[in-house]
């Protein structure tokens, strides 16, 4: 097990490196000198010579890099261009807010997704198999940030039940437990599940459909064991493939929220991301792609792990 | 739409698929597809809404960048305006039907670029082996490591807004899963005895890629690229709504939903037609590729 760990550690920490590359080539990509992406256009010629230099934008790429890189370990991503304040605050900040939203939206679309699933996996080819079915498709064929829209232009502007915009009353850009914040939590939560309620309920209907066709369910009937005994062999043999798209989904809601945050203004890293873009503050979108990246590749990793040691066909594979 | 993944399944999927194929194979698919009420319904909405934008200018329809303040916000129905008025006052019919033309152009012009790179990179990588096939692998695994939206925006923010970058960005979200199977199926295809036997009489890495190798991989991956033209759409449509891909007064449906996001009080079903648009060709897209999917797939 430790030799497998170790192996997979040997190929993450290439791609993350490989992903802190992209991110540092990003604010290259931008068309003209990149000290006037960082600089204020009115900045006077000496200002934009000592940003140079402080920034290091006059030496080779590679030491460019290093720096750049070595700053990031230590928790230095720089400072907002707009509001001055450190990337890496502005980002934890944020961070919190988006990761109770994609916690709330989780637990919501992988109930229901297991649930729904599960019950058209056993009831194959029945009318709640094919309803799941259908529903699993317009799920990943919804425009997520048009539901949005559509479920504020029903709950908010028609029936006025729930709140439109922000995570809480008076613009609270924090996040806490209670009614006020949960009210304000319910939309984009539903938003964001309808994505991973329907690939999870694709994904359980086909793994368990496939389990009960196997001869060795047929065996286990034939012994005389009930159906829950049944239903434990068969959460035994779905559970490492459904927690490795369920770990997928819950990266993707951390880092595919940005369109949600920006229909409900959800104070969250997709909403900063945004606010980055409109006002091209380039380092702050540097940042914040930065850290939800990475924290992409090491989720996938622990549901890496956490699969192995679930399944040990893959260990030996 | 997050699901970019080609999961184990698809792959292993994509590799039996790769290894038989009988003789009028082809036409047994078109059968099949012609007998599939779902499937054949979805390609006729999708056509439709195609042909429609594709012929647009030579339609009966109001200029679409053709504002009146007095026309602002007209409901559905209104005299010579029968889906209404946007915010500006154009009408809402001829944008959403010309907006057709940037939106289907963004949904499918990426998959076509990158299902060309993608087979191009997969298929070298898996018949050449080797170093080759690490140094390309590996980039696409760093690419794989972004959530695709995440990519997308990333690019297209440090680009820029504008049609060009996002079409770039796109194309890059969508290579790293199409060179992932194109790889494995030209890997399993290397490995199989009649590659070996064209070799040895004679036939040139060329003619054996050409012939056996393209021949297997172009399937699966074109099953898979279908699926992908509805994510490329609403990811383009995404960009257009936060305001990264197509600039203003353009007709595009992710735009559209965005400048109407302030008429969401006055007119509600106005302010959410352009999702239905987008919501309906990338459902039916998503559904020709299921039946695709299981036209083609044939278990002997």
């Amino acid at each position: 097990m430790l030799r497998y760990v170790l192996r997979r550690v040997a190929y993450v920490v290439p791609i993350a490196l490989g992903v802190s590359i992209v991110c540092f080539a990003l604010v290259h990509l931008v068309p003209g000198e990149i000290v006037d992406a960082i600089v204020p256009a009115d900045a006077p010629p000496e200002v934009v010579e000592q940003m140079t230099k402080d920034y290091g934008f006059d030496q080779p790429l590679p030491v460019q890099y290093g720096l750049w890189l070595w700053r990031a370990v230590q928790g230095d991503l720089g400072e907002s261009l707009v509001s001055g304040r450190p990337v890496a605050a502005e980002i934890s900040k944020a961070f919190g807010n988006t990761f109770v939203l994609a916690l709330a939206a989780a637990l919501l679309g992988f109930s229901l997704g297991l649930l729904m699933g599960g019950i058209a996996g056993y009831l194959q080819g029945s009318l709640w198999d094919r309803l799941v079915t259908g529903l699993a498709v317009t799920g990943v064929s919804l425009p997520h940030y048009w539901l949005g829209i559509v479920l504020v232009i029903i709950f908010s502007a028609q029936l006025n039940w729930l709140p439109a915009v922000g995570a809480g009353p008076a613009g609270s850009d924090q996040w806490q437990l209670d009614w006020a914040h949960l009210r304000h939590m319910i939309l984009p939560a539903v938003t964001l599940a309808a994505i991973p309620l329907g690939i999870i309920a694709r994904t359980v209907r086909a793994v368990v459909a496939e389990i009960l066709n196997q001869e060795y369910v047929e065996t286990l009937r034939a012994k005389g064991l009930g159906e829950g005994r049944i239903l434990v062999h068969v959460i035994k043999n779905a559970a490492p493939t459904v927690l490795a798209v369920m770990g997928l989904q819950f990266g993707y809601l951390l880092g595919g929220s940005i369109l949600v945050e920006t229909v409900f203004s959800w104070p969250g890293t997709g909403f900063l991301m945004n606010t980055a873009i409109l006002q091209r503050d380039l380092p702050l979108l540097q940042g914040t792609i930065l850290v939800l990246a990475l924290f992409f590749v090491s989720l996938n990793f622990a549901v890496d792990i956490l699969q192995t040691l679930l399944d040990p066909r893959i260990r030996r594979g | 739409m997050n699901d970019l993944a080609p999961t184990a399944e698809r792959l292993q999927e994509a590799r039996e698929f790769a290894g038989l194929k009988p003789e009028g194979y082809w036409q047994g698919v078109f059968k099949r597809l012609r007998r599939d009420p779902i499937t054949v319904g979805a390609a006729l909405v999708v056509l439709l809404i195609a042909l429609a934008a594709v012929f647009a200018p030579w339609l009966p329809l109001a200029d679409p960048y053709d504002g009146r303040i007095v026309q602002r916000l007209k409901p559905i129905g209104t005299e010579g305006m029968p889906l209404g008025g946007d915010e500006l006052g154009r009408d809402m019919l001829s944008r959403l039907i010309y907006g057709g033309r940037l939106s289907l152009f963004m949904g499918i012009a990426p998959v076509v670029a990158a299902f060309l790179i993608g087979t191009t990179l997969g298929v070298l990588a898996g018949y050449l082996g080797g170093r080759t096939n690490m140094a390309i692998m590996r980039t696409v695994d760093v690419f794989y490591a972004f959530p695709s939206i995440l990519l997308a925006i990333a690019i297209s923010g440090a680009l820029g807004a504008g049609l060009t970058n996002t079409l770039i960005s796109l194309t890059v979200v969508f290579i790293p899963p199409l060179t992932r199977i194109a790889e494995s199926v030209t890997t399993s295809v290397r490995g199989l005895d009649f590659v070996d036997a064209a070799r040895a009489s004679g036939a040139s890495h060329l003619a054996v890629i050409r012939t056996h190798v393209l021949g297997n991989v172009v399937g699966p991956i074109f099953i898979y690229a279908t699926s992908l033209v509805s994510v490329s759409m609403i990811l383009a449509a995404g960009l257009s709504f936060i305001g990264l891909g197509v600039k203003p007064p353009e007709p595009e449906w992710g735009l559209m939903l965005n400048t109407l996001r302030t008429a969401i009080y006055v007119d509600p079903v106005l302010a959410a037609l352009p999702g239905v648009m987008i919501f309906v060709v990338s459902i039916c897209f998503n559904l020709m590729s299921d039946g695709l999917r299981s036209a083609m797939d044939v278990k002997l």
